[in-house]
């Protein structure tokens, strides 16, 4: 009896002051601004049963089976944790009141997987010791990580310990379905440590119970739900803004994210996945977006006093350096490329937060490196990034015939972007579609000098004013010349006007030129005269705003088959996984003064792949051309020459002498 | 202190055209800009008003459409924007525009004392970089041209320092408030409205002053006020370059010809 109200007391006060903390922090969401998040109901439900309870993201790499298996112990052990509470309280409640084939079945099962994340606990506390992934404020070999993992373990012993004095003292008639505790009762003596055992069990279950809410580990409460209210797109696009006197623009504090971004912020369990995949990261920038995701928890719980008694927040989200702050070399870091999104196993969503914060320097303080004031002030004024003037946009086209686009009569307009009309090599990329098109007889013709630049690079830099302006006039422009199929050369060209402007009402089909080359080439309207074989092995390295952000990964690789003969060769890291070159989200406008240069590093994984003989990397954007070009150049590598997939498509069609 | 920046309303000279028949520029369609020398004249007037607790009225003369650019430098920060137009002032050269600016700041300091007047270097369609210092001579006021640095300001001993940048050289220089300077583009990186100052300049007054108000003796403005005028305008011809050598077969030959050309009209020394 005195058993039971020792327990009674001990579950209560955990039960307590787990209620308390969870409260406490969860209810500091609510401070985010509102977003809805509860559209789509049942995508939203196949997602959380597919990456919360499928663990889809988090098998994606060989360990994520160590988590698997933890996690789905503790869901079935959730049973075996609730008969121990239960009867602990009410010992005549328990799972002995089931009928033995059920009872039998549940204790195999229990047995089973108590082992199962025993074993696997052990594995992460090895794979800890082994491999070290920390930053300055965020570590995988925290004295938190270590405490979470022995509670788990010591539940499982304390699992076996009281089952298996239970057996030794015979009073457990289905032992038969217990070959794991059977094991354990050999050693148990006369089982006289059961109460010791079930004490254990007690105190580390109440001390989890309540040590859940103040660490990291919080995430086996948010995960699902953050899984249910995860965005459903790529983020290939960002929401808009309402320009009107008094709004502010962008996060400069933490209560200017929505209740999703902070609710996200409580949902890491700071696995580092993220941090791999960052290409910022990989080359010593500030950035690094786990940290971005603790300095919004960190911040929120700093500044929750403040918030919690109306006043604004007092710790900057924006600043020097700090575990609650993202300094300004942090933000102007990132590439857009979306990797990280890519690689959370939780769904939660960094570069959105990144521009959001860019936002708030663009357009509350004009604080932004210097090199991109010239940007803004071409964009604004010539519609290009390098302030060429709007009337050679047709100088491209000196060498060939090229038809005006009349709603009508030509079937697609090729929108040319800035670099195909005004990049000396990018030039080349455009003629060699335009020629390839005429070949396959695709009715095709262009804006010529109303031509305007999408926009693209103002948006991901967080100039949303710039943005929004250069948006209406392209789309009015569109609309007026009824525009409804699009052929763009540029990544970032196509996402703008495929994702970005359907937000101002216009639908637009958009296909990237690789895309329609390897159809043209399935269809045999493209007919090769000849193998490609002069260009050596052919890496394609993946365009983020094609791949990643748009999921086109297949054609352009089918386009170089059906031209070379071969498959592409591939980077170790490609497709979901490729490795930015460095130009995505206006990062092509800045200096990169800092750490190794990104484009650098994904050359050195092209060398790799490709080896010494000459060779060529196949790219789908400029951006990355550009980069390719100058990152060999920088590593001295002669034998790699760099060429767009259109371009390796005209090498094919060249008459045979 | 009132502050003066006087800023112009320019065709963005990288997309005007000649035309060939007429000689005259054509300017259909070609976009607007603040002339960029002005820009830099405008963030040099905020940052002295800001470290003299100064107010910032910035003039531009000029059509009515020229409002763009004085909304401009409102979205930046000045208090104040007068637009001086009027068909009268139409046609000017520099000096009949130097003489409506001019009266245009005698007026400002009547209201408020101005102690520094702030123009770019020069324009980028007329390139004469003779406003400024015309504003200066009319005003009676020292000038001090091509600035690429206030070294310092002693408002109670009335003097200013600055540094001129020159050819291959520098020059520090002082001289007694009130003053007239014009600017170079190494003097600072000119700031970008927020969007909430955007947002307001929309709603902002911007004065508009003609002759009713600023009463000049119309035969000092305008055309008849203007003693040069454009008789023609044309692209130079170049003349016709030379092939030196057969670069193809004898590179080193090529090279060594052109070397010794560029030696012998002292464009390169060894």
């Amino acid at each position: 009896m005195n058993q039971q109200l020792a327990f009674a007391l001990l579950t209560l006060l955990a039960a307590a002051a787990f209620c308390v903390l969870t409260w406490r922090r969860l209810s500091l969401v609510r401070f985010g601004k509102p977003e809805n998040r509860l559209d789509h109901f049942g995508r939203r439900a196949w997602d959380m049963l597919l990456y919360a309870f499928g663990q889809k993201r988090v098998l994606a790499r060989p360990f994520g089976v160590n988590h698997f298996v933890i996690f789905w112990s503790f869901l079935i052990l959730l049973i075996a944790n609730s008969e121990f509470i239960v009867s602990g309280l009410l010992p005549d409640i328990s799972l002995r009141l089931l009928p033995d084939y059920l009872r039998g079945p549940l204790l195999l099962m229990f047995d089973v997987v108590s082992l199962l994340a025993l074993i696997a606990i052990v594995l992460a506390v090895v794979r800890r010791l082994l491999f070290k992934l920390d930053t300055k404020y965020v570590k995988r070999r925290s004295v938190e990580a270590f405490l979470i993992l022995a509670f788990i373990g010591l539940l499982m012993v304390a699992y076996f310990g009281i089952h298996g004095s239970e057996i030794a003292r015979g009073q457990e008639p289905l032992k038969g379905w217990m070959p794991i505790s059977s094991l354990v009762a050999q050693f148990s003596g006369d089982g006289a440590y059961e109460s010791w055992f079930w004490w254990l069990h007690a105190v580390v279950l109440c001390s989890f119970l309540v040590f859940l809410p103040i660490s990291k580990h919080m995430h086996i409460m948010t995960a699902i739900p953050n899984s249910f209210f995860a965005r459903l797109e790529k983020p290939n696009t960002q929401p808009r803004e309402e320009f009107a006197a008094g709004n502010t623009y962008g996060a400069g504090k933490v209560s200017d994210f929505t209740w999703k971004d902070l609710l996200d912020s409580f949902s890491c369990t700071e696995c580092g996945r993220c941090q791999e995949a960052c290409p910022a990261t990989a080359t010593n920038k500030a950035l690094n977006p786990r940290q971005v995701i603790h300095s919004v928890k960190m911040n929120l719980m700093a500044n929750a006093a403040a918030l919690e008694s109306g006043q604004e927040p007092q710790v900057p989200l924006i600043g020097p350096e700090g575990e609650a702050t993202n300094s300004i070399e942090a933000i102007w870091a990132c590439t857009t490329c979306g990797a990280c999104m890519e690689s959370c196993p939780v769904l939660i969503e960094h570069m959105p937060k990144i521009i959001k914060m860019r936002r708030n320097l663009v357009e509350m303080k004009s604080e932004f490196p210097d090199e991109l004031l010239n940007l803004f002030e071409n964009m604004e004024q010539r519609s290009n990034p390098w302030g060429i003037a709007p009337t050679e946009r047709t100088k491209w086209h000196t060498t060939m015939e090229v038809k005006d686009y009349v709603a009508g009569e030509t079937e697609y307009l090729f929108y040319i972007g800035c670099a195909g009309t005004f990049d000396a090599r990018q030039k080349a990329v455009t003629v060699a579609i335009a020629t390839v098109l005429n070949i396959a007889g695709v009715s095709w013709g262009v804006l010529g000098k109303e031509e305007k630049c999408c926009g693209d690079s103002a948006r991901r830099l967080g100039n949303e004013f710039l943005f929004d302006q250069m948006a209406r006039e392209n789309v009015e422009l569109f609309t007026a010349r009824k525009v409804t199929k699009v052929i763009a050369a540029c990544p970032h060209c196509l996402n703008t006007l495929k994702n970005d402007y359907r937000q101002y009402g216009l639908e637009l089909e958009v296909v990237h030129h690789s895309e329609l080359l390897a159809r043209l080439l399935t269809e045999g309207k493209i007919k090769p005269t000849r193998q490609v074989t002069a260009l050596g092995q052919v890496l394609y390295h993946d365009s983020c705003y094609l791949g990643r952000h748009n999921g086109i990964y297949d054609e352009p690789r089918r386009a170089i088959a059906a031209v070379t003969g071969a498959k592409p060769v591939e980077a170790a890291r490609n497709r979901e996984n490729a490795f930015c070159c460095g130009a995505g989200g206006g990062r092509m406008w800045m200096e990169e003064g800092v750490g190794e240069r990104i484009n650098v590093a994904r050359v050195g994984e092209a060398i790799e792949a490709l080896g010494t003989d000459p060779s060529t990397v196949c790219v789908a954007c400029p951006y990355c051309l550009t980069m390719f070009e100058d990152g060999l150049k920088d590593r001295d590598v002669a034998t790699i020459r760099v060429m767009d997939v259109a371009e390796v498509v005209a090498e094919s069609l060249r008459p045979v002498l | 202190m009132q502050i003066v920046a006087c800023i112009k309303q320019v065709p963005d000279t990288t997309q005007v055209q000649i035309d060939p028949v007429t000689n005259t520029l054509v300017r259909e369609g070609i976009p607007f800009i603040v002339n960029p020398y002005d820009t830099h004249a405008l963030e040099t007037a905020l940052r002295l008003a800001d470290d003299l607790h100064g107010r910032v009225t910035a003039i531009s003369m000029g059509p009515l459409n020229a409002e763009a650019t004085l909304r401009r430098a409102l979205a930046l920060g000045v208090d104040r924007a007068v637009l001086l137009s009027d068909r009268a002032f139409g046609g000017a050269d520099t000096l009949a525009t130097s003489n409506v600016l001019a009266a245009a700041i005698r007026r400002l300091n009547e209201e408020d004392e101005v102690g520094i007047v702030l123009c770019g270097k020069q324009t980028i369609d007329g390139d004469t970089a003779q406003v400024g210092p015309g504003i200066a001579t009319r005003l009676g006021w020292s000038q001090l041209t091509l600035v690429d640095r206030i070294v310092n300001i002693d408002l109670e001993g009335r003097r200013i320092r600055v540094r001129r940048k020159l050819e291959g050289r520098h020059e520090i220089v002082e001289a007694p408030l009130p003053v007239t300077i014009t600017v170079v583009r190494e003097i600072n990186r000119p700031r970008y409205p927020t969007v909430p100052m955007r947002l307001l300049s929309r709603e902002r007054q911007i004065e508009v002053w003609d002759n009713r108000v600023l009463k000049i003796d119309v035969r000092t403005i305008g055309l008849k006020g203007s003693p040069t005028w454009v008789s023609r305008i044309f692209s130079p011809q170049r003349d016709m370059g030379e092939l030196i050598g057969d670069g193809a077969t004898d590179p080193a030959g090529a090279a060594k010809l052109l070397v010794e050309k560029l030696l012998s009209k002292d464009l390169i020394s060894l």
